[in-house]
């Protein structure tokens, strides 16, 4: 019995910790990035993260949501959530207002395999909202700068209205020690100045080193197909895809099991998987 | 292991004893065949393995793993706090070896990187005593290897006719056992005879069996078979067979407001993978918008995807789910048909 009762002495996992919205900018119509800080000093300094790991917001008497972090590791004391008003629960957070008090509990989920990573070329492709999650690992990978190969970005959205960080990734472009390629699949007003087209349309920009690079995409489902095809094409070998996953985390912690995929549960054998991972796994995408 | 004997006539007695250890919970009648775990105020209610109780409703996962648990109170002031009361000592008393190797699974499912601590807290605070049984028509436990126990259980209690032999599995049973030391005798040789006799016969008494070997594997061969869709159109996804399940615990998680509109509770409760909310993301996309994909999706939880995980299935075979299906979907039916039974389709094993 002595096993039952030390297990019955931890720390309550479910147990948000207290934290303040810091700042809060409009990125579209119906998404903000928050910048946000735990309200003890002590939690700030232990929170330790990993790009591509999420956290569980809670919002009192709405629930609790998983969102992705958006910010490095390496830009340590605050933490950007780049949030769209998709459910409950982040509607309720929207409401919030600047310096609103909500819970946090995490970070959870494996994370982008930054070790094995390292000393490779870096390709990040993204689509939509899914610049949230990468949006942590790219800053990961410009902050250090000297541990990775070469570094391309690319993006692409529905409009240009839609396009998140707008300011901070249109300023990669002048940057020579990575390469940013943008681009809108309709641009709507004229305004925009870059490509127009499927952000696999941005593949005929780059030239990619398949042997010795590794692709981290995120997007909505239909994206990962083409972009994963055109993958494979350049000879991209199954386990230097890393795909991010979007599931339904309601505890984070691998017990209520409405994450499930297979036998793996997307909130601690993920959200990251090797496309590898994903064709052995059933109803992945 | 330290194996005692005790006489029939002396079981209320031990019960009585067993009070000051914690509130005993024992199975007593709850409509006029079923039977449920409740509190014991009047030993002569008790059902004991002689007279033929086979499972509760429910199995005993309700006592660690609440069908409405409270996990935090919050408050604009106070923030999140832990919402846990410490309950009072209990003593389940009659458990048999399929629901005992069930906790023992859920043990595994509760702990791992993150430990749930509610599971926990509750588990050093609630004694297990086990007791031998007969099978019905419905028990398969033996074709899951889950019919005899060797680990689980504070006490365990093997029927050998006019007394029962009590095996003692942790310090806390030697406690109870040993401050009753006038309850129980020293067993001889025609115990452990009888005790053998039983232990060899018990696999005979089965009706229902089931061989699961290589399941896995067939499972994933047959994933895009048609009975998927038969069983879609069939099953009404009710979820009972998860809430009767000892070894379901999908749970969901909502916050309920004091009428102050500020202050209020997170509760979870038990959910079910046949609920068409189960997978649902925000913004309505569902990964498993089908019956048929639900329907799959437990199916191949608790056969397949429980032995990548534990190396071995989540159904312990008490029978509860088959008993149960409003749809009269045999479960054992189905692993058969599965594996290639042609003579044991589900509509042939129909329940009287």
């Amino acid at each position: 019995m002595i096993k039952y009762e030390q297990k019955a002495l931890l720390n309550n996992p479910y147990l948000p910790l207290s934290c303040r919205i810091v700042a809060s900018t409009v990125q579209t119509d119906d998404t903000m990035l928050f910048k946000v800080r735990f309200e003890d000093d002590r939690d700030v300094e232990a929170f330790d993260h990993k790009p591509g790991q999420f956290v569980q917001l809670s919002v009192m008497g709405t629930g609790e949501c998983p969102i992705s972090i958006a910010s490095s590791p390496t830009r340590h004391g605050t933490i950007d959530l780049c949030i769209r008003k998709a459910g409950r629960v982040t509607e309720a957070f929207h409401n919030l207002g600047q310096n609103a008090v909500f819970g946090m509990r995490g970070p959870y989920g494996n994370g982008y395999p930054v070790e094995v990573m390292e000393g490779n070329n870096l390709l990040i492709v993204a689509g939509g909202l899914g610049m949230a999650p990468l949006r942590s690992l790219l800053w990961y990978a410009l902050d250090h700068r000297h541990r990775f190969k070469d570094i391309i970005l690319m993006y692409g959205t529905k409009n240009q209205h839609d396009f998140l960080f707008k300011g901070e990734l249109l300023s990669l472009i002048n940057r020579n020690d990575i390469k940013t390629l943008l681009a809108v699949a309709e641009d709507i007003d004229g305004s925009w100045t870059g490509e127009v087209g499927l952000v696999t349309d941005l593949f005929d920009h780059a030239e990619l080193d398949a042997g010795n690079t590794f692709a981290a995409i995120c997007g909505p489902p239909v994206m990962y197909k083409y972009v994963i095809e055109k993958l494979l094409e350049k000879g991209f070998s199954k386990g230097r895809i890393l795909m991010s996953l979007e599931r339904k985390m309601k505890c984070g912690i691998g017990k209520c099991v409405h994450c499930s995929v297979g036998f793996k549960y997307t909130c601690i054998d993920g959200p990251i998987f090797t496309y590898w991972d994903a064709i052995n796994m059933r109803e992945i995408i | 292991m330290k194996i005692v004997k005790l006489s029939k006539t002396n079981v209320f007695q031990f019960v009585d004893h067993l009070k000051s250890f914690g509130e005993v919970h024992a199975p007593q009648r709850k409509g006029k065949k079923s039977s449920a775990f409740q509190p014991v105020k009047d030993n002569s209610k008790l059902l004991l393995s002689d007279e033929n109780y086979t499972r509760t409703i429910l199995p005993i996962k309700k006592y660690f793993h609440k069908p409405i648990d409270t996990l935090l109170k919050f408050s604009p002031g106070k923030g999140f706090e832990d919402a846990y009361e410490e309950e009072e000592a209990k003593v389940l008393f009659g458990v048999h070896s399929c629901d005992i190797s069930a906790i023992l699974t859920l043990d595994r499912v509760f702990a791992g990187k993150y430990v749930d601590t509610y599971y926990f807290r509750r588990r050093k605070q609630i004694a297990i005593i086990g007791m031998s049984c007969i099978p019905d028509e419905y028990c398969y436990c033996h074709s899951m290897g889950t019919d005899f126990v060797e680990d689980g259980f504070d006490l365990f209690l093997s029927d050998i006719g006019e007394s029962y032999l009590v095996k003692v599995g942790t310090s806390l049973g030697d406690d109870m056992v040993s401050t009753a030391s006038d309850l129980f005798i020293d067993y001889d040789e025609k115990d452990t005879d009888e005790y053998k006799r039983r232990i060899n016969e018990f696999p005979t008494l089965f009706v229902t069996k089931v061989d699961e070997t290589n399941l896995p594997a067939i499972l994933d061969m047959e994933y895009k078979s048609e009975i998927w869709e038969e069983m879609g159109d069939r099953c009404f996804n009710c979820g009972i067979c998860s809430m009767v399940c000892p070894t379901c615990f999908c749970f969901d998680v909502n916050d309920e407001l004091c009428i102050d509109g500020e202050s209020g509770e997170r509760k979870r409760c038990w959910d079910s993978c046949l609920f068409k909310s189960h997978a649902m993301v925000a913004g309505g996309h569902n990964f498993r918008e089908k019956r048929s994909d639900r329907f799959k999706h437990r199916f191949l939880h608790k056969h397949q995807e429980f032995m990548g995980e534990f190396g071995r299935t989540s159904c312990v075979g008490c029978g509860r789910c088959t008993q149960d299906c409003p749809a009269d979907i045999h479960f054992v039916g189905m692993v058969k048909r599965i594996k290639g039974d042609i003579a044991c389709v589900y509509e042939g094993n129909n329940k009287k």
